[in-house]
């Protein structure tokens, strides 16, 4: 008798919590969201406004947007950047830290430390040391605002680090990787065969982060002179406000859809490989 | 399969010193040892994950000892998990085959073979995290089978199981390699997991092979009190050495070597070498005691028992013995004659 009396308390006192925790998270969440949307429907209101005191709501400031080809291209010059500069990071990163866990791991501190750098100096200073490397970089590339990318690689390098190094951390890749080369794989199918594929969520991530900096990079694109997307919002808000807010509000929402995507993209992997390969 | 003066040291630690084996066709030999003596080591030095000092590795009259990992075709099943998570059972096993250029479908039959001679082919298309730990190592030793590997590397692969589980892959196991005829190293710590299975167990000591004999052998007639004291629970009983015998507890036993010095020593005694003693005067064993503790192992007991004087000893007897002196009773003991291993003398200690 007693003993039960004592559990229905315990049970009664878990669901008590369970509710106050419920309540707690909606709270947060509710808060947080209008934190989150209140500036975004600050801007949405802004753009539709109309010209004078009682105009009626209008969505003239979002049909400009296609009419400065400007921006168009400026929007196409920083997907083609996020591109290049997750690839090019991928491609870098992603052989270089599996090779320093698998045979150099006393280099880790180091590679980590390389890494990591960027973080430490203020994008001022970086476009400062940057600047007589362009003129090089100009000479053999050309003057395309695409070589942006050798400075978003670098920028983006500590976050993609980040990432990759917990998606490698979780998982154990000396055992699986000596498990492997006892079944005859070499070094290159250990990389790209096994370990690679048990990171993906990682090197996901890796990509997002980069995306979304290099969608929003402003500092480095202004200061040598190139016109990317958040450079051309910042000119075209001296000339028409109404319009460069809806660019804004259009990008983070066109990055938000584009996260989205990818992420969803990477969610159906598991279902999708095995059968392919099944 | 030669193993030749193999050694391999890290920094200050040395973790091989000189490795001899000698492995036939088909034969299961298990390396049994303490933590750290360097049996990992010996297995990873074989599977060329890690290179030798000094020595050479021979398989099938093969120099292999500069071969790397993955050519020398050997399979190894890890002590830790190893599936390839992003593969299910069946492609982990037949990763091995896909690297050899099988066909996709021979690849699938011979998956679908290995899987069904550890008893998994209902389990062929779970994920590595959807399986239990004895079902992964399962498969780990399938995928290690698949590649029709020259030897078979198992280092502790029944260590993260429990005890159930234990023996039932162990058995399985054997049954395995029975079955495939696979020449194959088993790495332990647990001697009766190495005494169960192995057909030759070799007993390792801070980098060295102590002794290699017949399970039975090695626990019976132990060369080295290293070996006494590891295989097999011993009493260490204090013993005086004459005429080539060991006195024990008043009692002279047979020496394993007779070439020790007389003198006081310590005698390796193990817990089935007592008997009770009938009551009759004329069997009258010598040894008094008081039954301290029994522990139940099923048809045996091993009872512990106090024969005064600070002199405890551990006794095997069958259960039903046992169940007749409850903790707190006297009882007489017996010691058989068998011939006994003298650790160092005494005296040599206070030296
Ligand atoms: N990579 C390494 N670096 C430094 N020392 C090592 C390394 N690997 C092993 N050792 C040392 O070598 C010795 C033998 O190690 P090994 O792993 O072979 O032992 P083991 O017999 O397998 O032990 P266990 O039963 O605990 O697995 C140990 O003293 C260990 O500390
Ligand atoms: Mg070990």
């Amino acid at each position: 008798m007693a003993e039960v009396a004592t559990r229905q308390r315990h049970h009664g006192v878990n669901a008590r919590r369970r509710r106050r925790l419920d309540v707690w998270r909606r709270v947060v969440f509710v808060v947080l969201g209008l934190f989150f949307l209140t500036p975004l429907y600050a801007m949405a209101e802004f753009t539709t406004r109309g010209n004078g005191e009682n105009a009626p709501r209008t969505l003239d400031a979002w049909r400009q947007i296609v009419e400065y080809p400007e921006l168009t291209g400026a929007i196409l010059t920083s997907l083609e950047l996020a591109a290049i500069t997750s690839v090019v990071m991928l491609l870098l990163l992603v052989p270089t830290m599996i090779w320093v866990r698998l045979r150099l791991p006393r280099m880790r501190r180091v590679v980590e430390y390389i890494c990591l750098l960027p973080l430490t100096i203020p994008a001022l200073v970086l476009v400062v040391g940057l600047a007589p490397i362009y003129l090089w970089v100009t000479y053999f590339f050309g003057d395309s605002p695409l070589t942006l990318a050798f400075a978003y690689v670098v920028l983006v390098l500590p976050y993609a680090y980040r990432a990759i190094d917990s998606g490698l951390e979780a998982i154990d890749v000396p055992t699986m990787s000596e498990a492997a080369r006892s079944l005859g794989a070499g070094w290159p199918t250990v990389m790209w065969r096994v370990v690679v594929p048990n990171i993906r969520p990682a090197i996901l991530n890796a990509s997002l982060l980069s995306v979304a900096l290099v969608m929003g990079e402003f500092t480095i694109a202004q200061l040598l002179n190139y016109q990317n997307l958040q450079v051309a919002i910042n000119l075209l808000g001296r000339a028409n406000a109404g319009v460069s807010i809806a660019v804004a509000l259009a990008s983070l929402l066109l990055a938000f859809a584009l996260l989205l995507v990818l992420s969803f993209v990477g969610g159906g992997r598991g279902a999708r490989s095995a059968v392919e390969k099944g | 399969m030669r193993l030749e003066n193999l050694r391999r040291t890290y920094g200050s630690v040395t973790a091989l010193d000189g490795l001899d084996l000698h492995l036939e066709p088909g034969e299961l030999v298990a390396l049994l040892g303490p933590s750290g003596c360097g049996k990992t080591t010996a297995l990873r030095l074989l599977a060329g994950l890690e290179d030798a000092d000094d020595g050479r590795v021979v398989v099938g009259g093969k120099d292999l000892t500069r071969l790397s990992a993955n050519r020398r075709n050997m399979g190894m099943v890890f002590q830790a998990y190893s599936l390839f998570p992003h593969l299910t059972a069946r492609q982990n096993v037949a990763f091995g085959l896909r690297l050899r250029g099988v066909p996709s479908a021979e690849r699938r039959t011979r998956a679908g073979e290995m899987l069904e001679l550890v008893g998994l082919s209902t389990q062929a298309d779970r994920y590595a995290h959807q399986m239990s730990g004895g079902q992964q190592q399962r498969v780990a030793l399938a995928r290690a089978l698949a590649i029709r590997p020259q030897v078979l590397l198992l280092d502790e692969p029944l260590s993260a199981l429990d005890a159930q589980v234990r023996t039932q892959l162990r058995d399985e196991i054997r049954r395995v390699q029975l079955e495939v005829g696979t020449t194959t190293l088993f790495v332990t710590h647990d001697q009766e997991e190495a005494l169960a299975i192995a057909d030759r167990v070799g007993v390792m000591r801070a980098g060295r092979l102590e002794q290699l004999g017949l399970p039975g052998e090695v626990y019976a007639r132990p060369q080295t009190p290293f070996v006494a004291e590891f295989v097999g629970l011993s009493n260490k009983l204090e013993a005086e050495v004459r005429d080539g015998h060991a006195v024990v507890l008043g009692v002279p036993l047979p020496l394993v070597d007779p070439s020790v010095p007389a003198g006081p020593a310590l005698a390796l005694v193990r817990p089935e070498a007592f008997s009770l003693a009938g009551h009759s005067a004329a069997e009258a064993g010598p040894l008094d005691g008081t039954v301290i503790s029994t522990t139940f192992l099923g048809a045996v007991s091993r009872v512990r028992v106090d024969l005064g004087g600070g002199v405890m000893v551990l006794a095997q007897l069958s259960t039903g013995e046992a169940g007749d002196y409850p903790a707190g009773t006297r009882v007489r003991l017996a010691l058989r004659r068998d011939p006994v291993l003298v650790s160092r003398s005494v005296g040599g200690a206070a030296e």
